[in-house]
């Protein structure tokens, strides 16, 4: 009972300490703004935004709002994120496994690779792509011109955008009834692969929807192509930047989750007639998930935030835009900053949760 | 099932208290005017440094030089102002401050005066508490662009791309440079010059914006200068100066005058060499400018040197601009920056 | 046939040749062109950029020799410099008797007292060392300072926070989950302006804190919440039936933490504790946006000098080997430490 009344007080009083700091300093800044004569007001983000976005997967006009941009400069920053995180994982898993596959030359390279991109500061990283990107691409007057449609030249990519008919709706439901479909495939009953069936269903669906649109084809006019869709060059240099630093550091964790299974683990599945292959992938890598959650967790909510890194290189994310630009404009210091550690704690929480959970499930399973 | 219950149990819990935290942001909103902080000027005696916010690093503002002595048009003005203050243009404490970052350190009371190529607005004004107590260098925004653009004049950019700096006017400028021409302006925002210069001379721009005071030195250090060119039209007024918080008016005084008599100094002749005969001068003008005559450094709090000794550190404001935008430099034209007298906007007000 | 392994290994398969050939390619049209910037052409000697312009086509490392000073001490006095070269090599001795990867608790105590003596070499105002103020520190020097004192911080923190979110306490265990996730769910950069630049907002009316102090706490707590995540998931690769054992043994909870289950699981976590001290390190170049002048600071900073402007490629390619370097050795050293550790277990 004394113990357990202990551990109650102790909690209390942590509970006690951690409310009083915080309230030391909400009542200091209450004073403090009073003092400078100074008021907390978030009205700002209803007033007239008048700056361009350049690059923009939802509408943007610049008559739009301040917190319009918020949303924008947030679309910016989730789609970055998701591509980084896709191609990260995907060349940590590479690195790793050319680590570990004993071949001196794919070996050597690979740790070559990791040592230079986990050594070297991030920012200067991103940068370097960035000016390689810009480098390697054709100047405006001669663009790669893909059949007249698209066009590829230091600007970016220029591809034709579907403007009227009901593509959206089709190509919509198509995705839709597609990703329901691959997740409840066994639960329908199905028979057949779902490989074999839904990129089908796929490719039909959007051919369809493209069939019915009409089309916005971009034609050189003045400095700049004009119509079509544009993905800029900013894009593409952010992602491989921060893709490929991300994956040397989950290469790294990977490996040490690999080589944090037991030993024996390897050596009776391959003494159960296991190839090399099956080892890995059906013994040694479900049992390393479990150590590699956590890191890869920390990793994936490094890349959400890494594309803050976007507004040292032009691409509109939330903090070139909000933290930068309507900072600046508003003057809004505390109730801007609020705003983004807010965003960025919310999405990452989120994330962290669902992380979480996939970790618990492993922890319950392995054992 | 339960195990998405625990984890939505989890992230409520958590949701809580971060909204917990942000309503009390929000409940700080009721404020209003309270007394001034107490006089600046006193302050800086008491702790016997000037803490004078200025620029990371902006060619001929604020610089530091190969051994890390911080030089500059905006530096020399800290050094005139410790000079008057203080007696010793050496005892100021520079605090380099980012863009995002000046006004609120300049609210905060980190610094005593901001000096940062930073140009007054009306929201700036009303809402931040601030006052700019006068100017020091008169700019506007101009474009560097690509000669073979054959672009003349800055309504010719419709449909262009420019490569910009955030986290100034800038940006708003050209937003509103575009509005009002009805042009169609692109903008592409880089953190740092730097990169945005790069991104301009690889194509992704067709050219570059910033203060005129900048655009000079910027095409110097481009790999062919003369590929370029910089619009002669400037798209916006950017009267950079001394910043202050409102509500010491007695510290705004002292800047206003520390500006005054470096401006009047090249007007009457008095420079950083002379300034010792200029004692004896005979114009009651110069007299006056130097503390021979009359109390003016006493009505301000300070003593009769004051003006003598921001002259001796520093010189008057044609030799402080020639030192940092002159020929020898960065060579940008005084332009507005002359003399009222020589075709400039510096006019100052009499001393008596 | 190819014998020799070193030769089978490099054009033994098809795959490997195929490797071999296009490293190759990659190399010759890679390296001569750098060759010839880096070193053929570069210029050595010169007063400033136009000087270097006419002396070569390379890059004009006049500028990095110009400066040099600048970039590793920042404005620190220059009669005072001898103090951070000896604090450093007092730090990089401690850093070799750990790489034993022996004495746990002396070891902990050897680096407490390396700090603290340093702190007093770098501070000064006693015993006979002027005082420096730390707006006088820049350059690499502070980006090892700031690395070293949170990397010191974040450690005993992060088990704590890592036990914690282990704990049986809901209030120990939610507090440490908040705490975790808030440092890790906000970008470096927003709560390093936060504490830098509002903080006087929160703070009693003239109440100010060093700015370098404000620094390091944010990023100690920020670098302690990756700690914590990274040892829990070592303390998740501990087998149960370790404390089990442990607690039939009849030891205190106490003791099977520190003794047994603690040591085990950093051992486990040492890749990961390398890789957030590689990331602090080179998180310390966003200290810059704060108005502190860590290298890459002083590095964008220098550019603004009228003399040497447009250098950029120069500036930040000898940032970039200055950190690869350092971030190099912290790298290795955590390679030994995990083979010493590795031995020690299997």
């Amino acid at each position: 009972m004394t113990s357990r009344q202990k551990a109650w007080g102790l909690q209390a009083l942590a509970l006690i300490g951690a409310g009083a700091v915080l309230a030391f300093f909400a009542v200091n800044a209450v004073g403090n703004l009073a003092a400078r004569g100074m008021v907390l007001d978030y009205g700002f983000l209803w007033q007239r935004a008048g700056f361009d976005i350049p690059f923009h997967l939802v509408a943007w006009e610049p008559s739009f709002t301040y917190g319009h941009a918020l949303f924008v400069a947030g679309v910016n920053t989730a789609f970055a994120s998701v591509l980084c995180i896709a191609l990260a994982s995907a060349l940590g898993l590479v690195l790793a496994l050319m680590r570990l596959s004993g071949n001196l030359l794919a070996g050597g390279v690979a740790r070559v690779l990791v040592e230079v991109i986990r050594n070297t500061p991030q920012l200067t990283q991103v940068v370097f792509f960035y000016l390689a990107v810009l480098a390697v691409l054709p100047p405006m007057r001669q663009s790669l011109s893909m059949g007249g449609v698209a066009f590829l030249n230091v600007r970016g990519l220029y591809v034709p955008a579907p403007t009227d008919g009901p593509w959206d709706t089709i190509a919509l439901a198509t995705l839709g009834v597609v990703l329901v479909a691959a997740v409840l495939w066994r639960r329908l009953g199905m028979m057949v692969p779902r490989l074999f069936v839904l990129p089908a269903v796929l490719v039909a669906g959007l051919a369809l929807a493209g069939w019915t649109a009409g089309w916005d084809v971009p034609v050189l006019k003045g400095f700049n192509f004009v119509g079509g869709v544009r993905l800029p060059p900013e894009v593409v240099a952010l992602v491989l930047g921060i893709s490929i630093y991300t994956s040397a550091f989950i290469a790294e964790a990977l490996r040490a989750a690999i080589q944090g299974v037991h030993r024996g683990q390897g050596e009776a599945a391959r003494s159960l007639g296991l190839t090399g292959g099956q080892t890995m992938f059906l013994v040694v890598l479900p049992q390393a998930m479990r150590l590699l959650v956590p890191p890869l967790t920390s990793q994936y909510l490094n890349i959400i935030k890494s594309t803050t890194l976007g507004a040292a290189i032009a691409y509109p994310e939330i903090l070139q835009i909000f933290a930068r630009t309507v900072l600046n404009q508003s003057g809004r210091a505390i109730e801007v900053m609020t705003l983004v550690l807010g965003v960025f704690l919310a999405v990452n929480l989120l994330v962290s949760a669902l992380m979480n959970a996939w970790n618990r499930r492993l922890a319950l399973s392995g054992r | 099932m339960t195990m998405i219950g625990t984890m939505l149990h989890r992230a409520t819990q958590l949701g809580l208290a971060t909204a917990a935290l942000l309503a009390m942001g929000v409940g700080m909103a009721q404020a209003q005017l309270a007394a001034p902080p107490g006089p600046t000027a006193e302050a800086i005696k008491k702790r016997g440094v000037l803490n004078c916010g200025v620029d990371t690093g902006v060619p001929g503002f604020a610089f530091q030089d190969n051994a890390g002595k911080w030089k500059g048009l905006d530096i020399d003005y800290c050094r005139a102002i410790a000079a008057a203050v203080l007696g010793d243009p050496e005892k100021v404490k520079y605090v380099p401050t980012t863009a995002a970052a000046r006004f609120t350190v300049l609210q905060s009371g980190e610094i005593d005066v901001l000096i940062r190529d930073s140009t007054l607005t009306f929201s700036r004004s009303t809402q931040l508490g601030l006052d700019e107590v006068a100017v020091n260098f008169y700019a506007g925004q101009g474009f560097l662009v690509r000669k073979a653009l054959g672009v003349s004049k800055a309504a010719d950019l419709q449909g262009a791309t420019i490569c910009v700096i955030t986290g100034a006017t800038l940006e708003l400028n050209i937003a509103d440079f575009a509005r009002s021409t009805g042009a169609k302006i692109g903008t592409l925002l880089f953190d740092k010059p730097d990169e945005a210069v790069a991104a301009m001379e690889a194509g992704r721009c067709d050219g570059y914006t910033d203060d005129s005071g900048s655009l000079a030195g910027m095409r110097s250090t481009l790999k062919v200068p003369n590929d370029w060119m910089v619009l002669p039209e400037l798209i916006s007024k950017e009267p950079l100066g001394i910043h202050a918080r409102s509500g010491d008016p007695r510290w705004q005084k002292i800047l206003f005058w520390v500006d005054t008599m470096l401006k009047s100094g090249e007007e009457y002749g008095v420079t950083q060499a002379n300034v010792d005969q200029m004692k004896t001068s005979k114009d009651p003008f110069v007299l006056r400018l130097v503390g021979v005559e009359g109390d003016f450094g006493k009505q301000l709090g300070l003593d009769n040197e004051w003006s003598y000794r921001a002259i001796k550190a520093v010189g008057n404001y044609g030799e402080i601009y020639d030192r940092h935008f002159g020929p020898k430099a960065l060579d940008l034209p005084r332009g507005l920056n002359n003399l009222w007298n020589k075709g400039g906007m510096h006019y100052t007000l009499p001393l008596r | 046939m190819i014998r020799h392994p070193f030769l089978r290994a490099l054009v033994g398969t098809r795959l490997n040749l195929a490797l071999t050939v296009v490293m190759l390619a990659l190399l010759a049209w890679v390296v001569p062109p750098l060759y010839g910037w880096l070193l053929g052409h570069a210029v050595w000697e010169a007063p400033n950029r136009a000087g270097c312009a006419a002396a070569g086509s390379g890059a004009c490392w006049a500028f990095i020799r110009a400066r040099f000073a600048l970039f590793f001490y920042g404005i620190y006095p220059e009669p005072e410099r001898w103090r951070v070269d000896l604090g450093f090599v007092l730090l990089l001795a401690a850093g070799l008797v750990a790489l034993r990867g022996r004495g746990g608790a002396k070891l902990v105590a050897l680096f407490a007292a390396v700090i603290a003596i340093d702190a007093v070499l770098l501070v000064g105002g006693v015993f006979g060392l002027p005082f420096v103020p730390t707006a006088q520190w820049g350059g690499l020097m502070l980006n090892v300072v700031i690395s070293a004192i949170a990397i010191a911080g974040a450690l005993p923190l992060g088990i704590a926070l890592a036990f914690g979110r282990r704990s049986t306490y809901p209030i120990i265990r939610l507090g440490s989950i908040a705490f975790i996730e808030f440092w890790r769910g906000v970008p470096l950069l927003t709560v390093l302006f936060m504490g830098l630049i509002l903080l006087p907002m929160f703070l009693p009316n003239g109440m100010t804190v060093d700015n370098l102090v404000r620094a390091l706490v944010v990023m100690t707590l920020f670098e302690g919440a990756y700690m914590a995540e990274t040892i829990r998931g070592g303390l998740q690769g501990v087998p149960p039936g370790q404390s089990e054992a442990a607690r039939a043994l009849g030891m205190h909870e106490g003791q099977v933490r520190m003794k047994v289950v603690l040591p085990q699981a950093l051992r486990l976590s040492i890749p990961g504790i390398i890789n957030i001290a590689v990331d602090l390190f080179k998180d310390t170049t966003l200290v810059s946006i704060v108005g502190l002048f860590d290298l890459m600071g002083v590095v964008t900073q220098s550019l603004k000098d009228t003399s040497w402007s447009g250098l950029a490629a120069e500036g930040y390619t000898f940032a970039a080997i200055v950190f690869f370097l350092s971030c190099l050795v912290i790298s290795l050293a955590g390679t030994v430490l995990e083979r010493r550790f590795a031995v020690a277990h299997r």
